[in-house]
């Protein structure tokens, strides 16, 4: 036990050394993962809603057949705008950006180990989406479809620039993640507080390790396709134009190497955020840990195996098609193991039906189906009936809105005080819960029959005596209902940021780590860290244990390095602190994207700028002589 | 709370799925296979369903006593352990009916009659081979078939993909620009069944259908032998009239009619356009208003398609109405 009575830190001199800049410029130069953090939920949370609005607007033009609200060259950028913001500008950045708050307070360090990569990462995130905003505010957004295929996309079918936005926007997209993912491995794998082997990590944090790795596997086919993309338009090397002895093929399989994985790499940090909501509010640690954690891992794996089940009506030999199928299958088994451990932890505690567990209640029961229709879909002979109809976009609704959306909301009631030291209102969060979960079933289950009634996905409209009306009308009423319900949330985080009751640092008597230090979390995070020594040490230690390790400098940004399994001390590092160089280095390579849409040159040029602007980032500053570890 | 469970009940009230797209309206073995294999996969998915919002539920709900010891860790896990085994033998279930059925779906055998589909933006080429593979005429958007036999498509396209899906027949298969696919299928019931592009090609993907009509062998063969003979002669002068019209208000650049002008295939073939079910690829009617409306405003009716507006005088647009309607 600590008996010192004097403070042996001086917060003042710490709080100051990890603090960030003033004013406008100093805006642009922060790098404290909080603040990334922040930002990149706020953007991607803007974003989603945006793409929302899109999919009402959808489903007013679908609400009756022939129905003249939209005409089909706008309601064709609106799907497609509407796709790859909710895959690419929401769910990724959304998640990521939970991790990029979270996991340095839930390991127990001071900051991500490359802080100005965040912050370039996250500027590049962002001018990326208001790019491809802007595109469709201008009448030219990419009109192929989220997973965007040629020839359809070629120059020849897509003449106008819309394809090429589509490419740009998707580079953007893969150099953020990438830097997010590369810099939440290490941080990960090098940075966990002393005492936290890995066995001792939350699932919250394996499943965003699981899902950085599989980012740094997945994206390269994305990469390299949408580069080969470009390079046709621009260059007409014609990767995938079959007359010029390219493969349209080639296109899904890089893309559905990338694209089966990304359904992962968001699912599975939703299951973090369930796996860390449930045993809090069953006040009962999670059960089947271990099984959990290999549960995460294997999904991880086995996703990379899925992808053709996206091309079983392209004429595939039967015989690959069956391997992906029954890969297809068995990836239901490490998400089946997930839900009896959910379950498990319930029955073996005591609920409390809080706002976030409600919505981990309503993430099994819908995620349920999605993964159950996903099983079907799974099976060739019925996917080729159902797949690219209104079954598959019922099918994955349900995967990634129960799936992903509902975990988000669970994850932003659980960690609102922890983000802004006020509690969000539980009645409007109930309510809110409540209005979605219903809209969402009336929206989407109808759409499964649409399918079986033969109702194509994409199309903007259909006509009269195919049975699809009725369906259709009931799927667009559930439709206004979610939406009412989304907005339910934004009156409870306005009500909550205005006269929200204070939290306290751990309103939920939360287990997990980053309930240890103050809600909102001073600059440096944590004062002192304690050695961890369970899985759960809130609950174990107590709120202010004594701490584990001293003689980090207060002058310095410095951190402890541990090692990647047994997390003991290994060195200490001093970190890089504010910086205006990322953010110019990430207007340097948007300017080289997005010139790029229009000529080759830009590429030269921007390589040319963001090589000088690296330079200037990574020029040596005067270090300080790192300190020593002491125990 | 209940919502859990109402969600299968309203299941099976929506379950009532027909319309003349529909997949559970099976016209031919093919589709019906995959409805036997739906009911398989629908038991053990409901089954799943049921068995886990109800251990959800009374996790939940349960009544727990003041004192009560907690749950030991042991009996959690055997619980977790049969919950795993449950799931590894229905996935085996489940991956053993998919191969079943799929084996049988990849059957090949002896077919009656191979038909070419290409898929075009936005309509279907249809053209039927002879024995040698040799094409015998071209025709668009509405493929008769023979009842009781089996029948081959070959599908290709030559520009982007599409998707060849009639629900009651069988499941679909891409048109890939630069590979050939092929669909075997048969229909054991008489009637005319919806088909849809699958595949989004672009901005008419919504309206780009057609028509499979099966038909007795007897009545299949009769319409062959009508489809190979040449577009009828005009007989009176209106119907002459609207030829000229057809030939020259730049129909003909586009259209073939047999007989009377050879298109470089840009549009339908029209040598027997009248006895057509519909028109723009199974979007309208074919009735005389709709034609008119058809030619005069296409881009009204399916913006951003290929064929343009033709304005002609009041005379010539009926001449021409009369024409292609005399295309028996």
């Amino acid at each position: 036990m600590n008996t010192q009575t004097d403070d042996p830190v001086n917060h003042e001199t710490l709080d100051c050394t990890w603090g960030n800049p003033f004013g406008l410029w100093g805006w642009f130069t922060i790098v404290n993962h909080k603040n990334i953090g922040i930002r990149y939920l706020v953007t991607a949370f803007i974003f989603f809603l945006g793409a929302g609005v899109l999919g009402v607007l959808m489903r007013v033009q679908l609400a009756s057949p022939q129905n003249d609200f939209m005409g089909p060259d706008f309601f064709n950028q609106v799907f497609t705008v509407h796709g790859t913001v909710m895959m690419f500008l929401f769910a990724i950045p959304m998640v990521e950006g939970f991790a990029i708050y979270l996991v340095p307070l839930m390991i127990g360090t001071r900051d991500l180990c490359f802080p100005r990569l965040s912050a370039y990462s996250y500027y590049v995130f962002l001018i990326g989406g208001i790019a491809l905003w802007i595109s469709l505010f201008l009448g030219s957004a990419p009109d192929a479809g989220w997973f965007n295929y040629p020839t359809l996309a070629l120059k020849e079918f897509s003449p106008s620039h819309r394809i090429s936005v589509y490419a740009t926007v998707i580079s953007f997209i893969e150099v953020a993640a990438l830097a997010a993912a590369v810099e939440l491995i290490v941080t990960i794998l090098k940075q966990r507080a002393p005492g936290m082997t890995l066995g001792r990590t939350s699932p919250f944090v394996w499943s965003i390790l699981v899902a950085a790795i599989m980012i740094v596997f997945a994206m390269p086919g994305i990469v390299v396709a949408s580069v080969m993309l470009a390079m046709d338009r621009l260059l007409e090397t014609a990767f995938f134009q079959p007359a010029l002895g390219g493969d349209v093929l080639l296109w899904q399989h890089l893309f559905w190497w990338f694209g089966h994985p990304e359904v992962y790499i968001i699912f599975l940090p939703a299951t973090g955020i369930v796996s860390t909501i449930i045993p809090v509010f069953c006040g009962r640690p999670l059960f089947g840990y271990t099984a959990v954690v290999v549960a995460i891992i294997s999904t991880g794996v086995i996703s990379f195996g899925l992808w053709v089940h996206h091309m079983f009506a392209t004429g595939l030999p039967t015989q690959a098609d069956g391997f992906f199928a029954a890969a297809s299958g068995l990836v239901a088994l490490p998400t089946g193991i997930q839900f009896f451990a959910w379950l498990a932890t319930i029955w073996g505690g005591r609920p409390v039906f809080k706002t976030p567990f409600l919505f981990c209640f309503g993430f099994i029961s819908l995620f349920l189906i999605g993964g159950l229709t996903g099983v079907m879909v799974a099976s060739i002979p019925f996917d080729l009936q159902v797949h690219d109809s209104y079954f598959v976009v019922a099918h994955f609704h349900y995967v990634l809105i129960g799936g992903v959306v509902f975990p988000i909301f669970g994850g932003i009631y659980y960690w609102w005080p922890k983000f802004t030291g006020r509690m969000l209102s539980e009645r409007l969060g109930k309510l809110n819960f409540w209005m979605m979960f219903i809209g969402f079933n009336v929206a989407f289950f109808p759409m499964h029959n649409l399918g079986f009634r033969g109702m194509p996905r994409r199309i903007y409209t259909y006509l009269p005596d195919l049975g699809w009306d009725i369906l259709n009308q009931l799927s667009t009423w559930g439709t206004y209902l979610l939406a009412l319900g989304v907005l339910v949330l934004l009156i409870n985080i306005v009500w909550s940021l205005r006269r929200g009751r204070p939290s306290g640092d751990n309103p939920w008597n939360a287990d997990t780590l980053e309930w240890m230090t103050t809600s909102p979390p001073a600059n440096y995070n944590f004062a002192e860290v304690p050695r961890i020594t369970s899985l759960n040490p809130v609950w174990k230690d107590g709120p202010h244990p004594a701490p584990g390790v001293r003689g980090l400098r207060e002058d310095a940004r410095e951190i402890i390095i541990t090692t990647s399994v047994e997390a003991e001390p290994q060195a200490v590092v001093e970190l890089p602190g504010p910086s205006i160089w990322p953010f110019i280095l990430a207007v340097i390579s948007s300017i080289a994207f997005i010139g790029s849409i229009f000529s080759p040159w830009w590429y030269v040029a921007g390589f040319c700028g963001g090589l000088m602007a690296a330079a200037c980032w990574f020029w040596p500053i005067k270090s300080t002589v790192s300190g020593k570890v002491e125990r | 709370m209940c919502k859990g469970f109402r969600i299968p009940i309203v299941a099976l009230l929506l379950m009532a799925c027909g319309g003349p797209q529909s997949m559970f309206e099976t016209a031919g073995p093919d589709a019906a296979r995959v409805i036997v294999l739906w009911w398989i996969l629908f038991a053990i998915c409901l089954f799943v369903t049921i068995a886990v919002i109800g251990v959800l539920l009374v996790a939940s709900f349960r009544r727990r006593s003041e004192g009560e010891l907690p749950v030991p860790d042991k009996k959690l896990g055997v619980a977790m352990g049969w919950g795993i085994g449950v799931t590894i033998v229905l996935l085996t279930v489940i991956l053993t009916a998919t191969f079943r059925s799929s084996d049988a779906y990849a059957e090949q055998g002896p077919v009656a009659l191979t038909i070419d589909v290409v898929g075009k933006l936005w309509w279907w080429e249809v053209t039927y081979l002879g024995e040698n593979g040799e094409p015998l005429f071209r025709t668009a958007n509405e493929i008769h078939i023979p009842t009781g036999v089996p029948v081959r498509f070959r599908l290709r396209s030559d520009n982007v993909i599409h998707s060849f899906w009639v629900p009651s027949l069988a499941g679909k298969v891409d048109l890939l620009p630069g590979r050939t696919n092929y669909l075997r299928l048969a229909a054991n019931k008489a009637g005319i069944y919806r088909g849809q592009c699958a595949e989004y090609c672009g901005i008419q993907h919504a309206l780009m259908a057609f028509l499979v009509i099966a038909q007795l062998p007897e009545e299949f063969a009769e319409w062959m032998e009508a489809q190979q003979l040449p577009a009828r002669e005009p007989k009176d002068e209106m119907t002459h009239r609207g030829k000229n019209v057809f030939l020259q208000a730049g129909c003909a650049k586009c259209h073939t009619v047999r007989g009377v002008a050879v298109a470089v295939e840009a549009g339908p073939d029209l040598t027997h356009l009248a006895p057509r079910h519909t028109l723009a690829a199974a979007s309208l009617p074919n009735r005389r208003g709709h034609l008119g409306g058809w030619i005069s405003d296409p881009q009204g009716i399916k913006p951003g398609n290929l064929m343009p507006a033709t304005p002609l005088n009041s005379e010539d647009f009926q001449a021409l109405l009369r024409y292609l309607e005399n295309l028996q």
